[in-house]
């Protein structure tokens, strides 16, 4: 009895002084002058509040649960060290508040202004992170929220910059309202799972706004993926969900709005894709379903690559794009079906808003550029718009069966502006 | 020459056909401004316009004019004056008129809707130039053939068939023997094959000022830096020149042995 009681009363104080976490407050004039030294003091639950003003600081690094609280946005500058600004490796913490600026470049090391590793239950958010190398690595964390953190790089090359997230062997994590510009690649994600990245903003970045691999059934939405050199390039995973993403803007001649390579059952639905120079590459995917998307003044709407078997494409909008379809194999058992082209010019007699007449959204010309990308000189000449014409009158060339047998006479839920 | 450069673009505003033509472009620039009011997309949809109407249009109104005029012109080579003069004089008149509807014609209502105040005046600029020199060109083409066809509907015949090579057959064959020789490289000879045509190199020069150029891929980025540079610029701008000089050398060697 004696000795349960004991038990009870260890475990009892050890609830009261972890309830009493207390508060280490930072500031120039402050005992506690650091950041880091306050992180040496501070014991699991309790609460870092930094002040205002300047930290010159790196390799910040806590094993315990520690709150950091940023008021009124404490600039911690780096001063491009080589090493990491918070280098974290602990569960249950929180960071907010913090403009962190000139995190140093490595070609050997991996720095960050936020660098956690094998940590899970964890908070980062409201950050600004200014000229960085990377903004945020992040390895085999779980259960992790990044929200409301502005990144923004001044990346030259690829070889010489970093990631704004960059997530490895991560789980359960939630990436949500950060704005990221300037970087490599806006979010990069490999071998991670179960996560979802929303209403983040990935503009202006040299190379992907997103770019994933080997990275199964996570779900991305709400995004806007605007500008970036090579658009967005997902790959080699499975069962992922992309809805009511924005890429837009992603013209160069390597760009894509979205780059899919090797996915299997995904759902792609409520994209909108806007002036790319290939809307979606299409390269080995399988059982795809792409519903009410909007594809509107693209170069190439969809180009296929490869083997893909079982995409099904319904209720989408194809808007004034210079070729809705290209592909350079056979197009299997893929299924296209009451979609909206905008170069429709078929009639619909028993006015129930389904054209009479299919659809064929392969073009002469497009099968010629397939097979010789160098005729696309000759785009807009009156020769294409003339060949063009004839086979869509009488089809010699461009296969019988890729058609759109019930093609909408109006757009499906047209966009506003 | 002034004097007669004078008298047949005044013959030519008596006539009707500049004032249709004026308005013909008066009408299309309001319908396509009036349809989308963008500026940017009115201008890409008036290159295909351009393109293929100012030659379709400069070598007919060419042709019908020396035929039509030709008792005049009889008339005026019996004075004490010099062939090329008169016909230099003449061709002046009509590409100068000719330009000036497109000019107006399209100009008017893109000021209207304010052209000034948008990015899409570099590019509109440079549409009413490429329009002015296919203008003069295919004139010249046509006076080329007109003098040397006696007979009115083979001269027709003639003038249309060279439209119709320039703007459709040329790119026919182009696109074949790009498809035939796809196994070598193939920029350099398409750079040269597109410098060969004024309607393709016109084309190319527009297609390249607008953001649908990314589409081009590697060939369009052989172009662009041939095309993107002060020396393609004026390169091109010098092939567009000897387009209207060869022609007008011709015309000028033709009057001389030629026999009224």
């Amino acid at each position: 009895m004696k000795k349960s009681l004991n038990y009870f009363l260890v475990i009892f104080l050890f609830i009261v002084s972890n309830l009493q976490a207390s508060t280490i407050t930072v500031c120039a004039s402050c005992e506690i002058k650091t950041i880091k030294d306050a992180t040496l003091l501070a014991k699991q639950g309790d609460t870092i509040i930094v002040k205002k003003g300047l930290y010159k600081e790196t390799k910040i690094s806590f094993q315990n649960g520690i709150h950091i609280i940023g008021e009124n946005y404490p600039t911690i500058d780096a001063e491009n060290k080589q090493e990491s600004v918070f280098s974290i490796k602990a569960n249950n913490f929180s960071i907010s508040g913090f403009n962190i600026k000139n995190v140093g470049m490595s070609y050997t090391k991996e720095i960050a202004a936020f660098f956690v590793s094998k940590s899970k239950n964890f908070v980062i958010q409201n950050n600004t992170i200014d000229n960085c190398f990377y903004a945020f690595i992040l390895q085999r964390t779980r259960f992790g929220l990044l929200s409301n953190n502005k990144v923004y790089g001044n990346a030259k090359v690829e070889a010489s910059s970093g990631n704004g997230f960059h997530l490895w062997k991560c789980d359960n994590m939630r990436i949500e309202k950060n704005v990221i510009s300037g970087m490599r690649d806006g979010i990069y994600i490999e071998y991670s799972e179960h996560s979802h990245f929303s209403d983040n903003k990935s503009i202006n970045n040299i190379r992907y706004g997103l770019h994933f691999m080997f990275s199964h059934y996570n779900e991305y939405h709400h995004n806007e993926f605007k500008g970036n050199g090579a658009g967005v390039a997902v790959m080699f995973s499975k069962h992922i969900n992309m809805h009511h993403n924005t890429f837009h803007f992603n013209w160069g001649t390597a760009s894509y709005g979205l780059l899919l390579k090797e996915i299997y059952d995904a759902e792609i639905v409520d994209n909108v894709f806007e002036q790319n120079t290939i809307g979606i590459n299409i390269d080995g995917c399988n059982r795809i379903n792409y519903k009410n998307n909007h594809f509107i003044r693209n170069g190439w709407a969809l180009k296929f690559t490869g083997g893909c078997y079982t995409n099904i494409f319904e209720y989408n909008n194809f808007m004034h794009n210079a070729f809705d379809l290209s592909y350079n194999s056979r197009l299997n058992d893929n299924k296209f079906e009451a979609n909206y082209w905008s170069e429709y010019t078929g009639y619909d007699i028993d006015k129930n808003g389904i054209g009479d007449v299919p659809f064929r959204p392969v073009k002469l010309f497009s099968y010629v550029v397939n097979k010789t990308p160098e005729t696309l000189v000759l785009l807009r000449s009156l020769f294409v718009d003339i060949i063009n014409f004839s086979e869509k009158v009488s089809p010699v060339f461009t296969p019988d069966d890729l058609m759109d047998v019930k093609p909408l006479m109006k757009p499906i839920n047209p966009l506003t502006d | 020459m002034l004097k007669i450069l004078k008298y047949s673009i005044v013959d030519l505003l008596r006539s009707r056909w500049s004032y249709v033509y004026f308005a013909f472009y008066l009408l299309l620039g309001y319908v396509l401004l009036f349809l989308n009011n963008d500026i940017n997309k009115a201008v890409i949809t008036l290159m295909n316009i351009i393109i293929v109407l100012t030659p379709l249009i400069g070598t007919i109104f060419g042709v019908m004019y020396y035929y039509n005029s030709k008792e005049f012109t009889e008339l005026l080579l019996a004075q004490p004056i010099k062939r090329s003069t008169i016909f230099i004089g003449q061709y002046l008149g009509i590409s100068l008129s000719l330009t000036l509807s497109l000019l107006l014609g399209l100009g008017i209502p893109f000021v209207v809707y304010g052209l000034f105040k948008s990015a899409a005046i570099f590019d509109f600029s440079l549409l009413i130039l490429v329009g002015a020199f296919l203008n003069f060109i295919f004139v010249a083409l046509a006076f080329n053939i007109a003098l040397s066809n006696e007979n009115k509907i083979k001269g027709f015949g003639f003038a249309i068939l060279m439209w119709l090579f320039l703007a459709v057959i040329y790119d026919g064959i182009f696109m074949i023997s790009l498809m035939m020789f796809n196994e070598y490289p193939l920029d350099k000879f398409s750079l040269f094959a597109t410098m060969l045509n004024p309607i393709d190199l016109s084309r190319i020069l527009i297609l390249l000022k607008l953001d649908i150029s990314a589409l081009l891929g590697y060939t369009g980025a052989v172009f662009k830096d041939f095309f993107g540079t002060n020396l393609g610029a004026i390169l091109s701008l010098l092939v567009l020149c000897f387009w209207v000089a060869i022609p007008l050398l011709r015309i000028n060697m033709k009057l001389k042995k030629k026999d009224f």
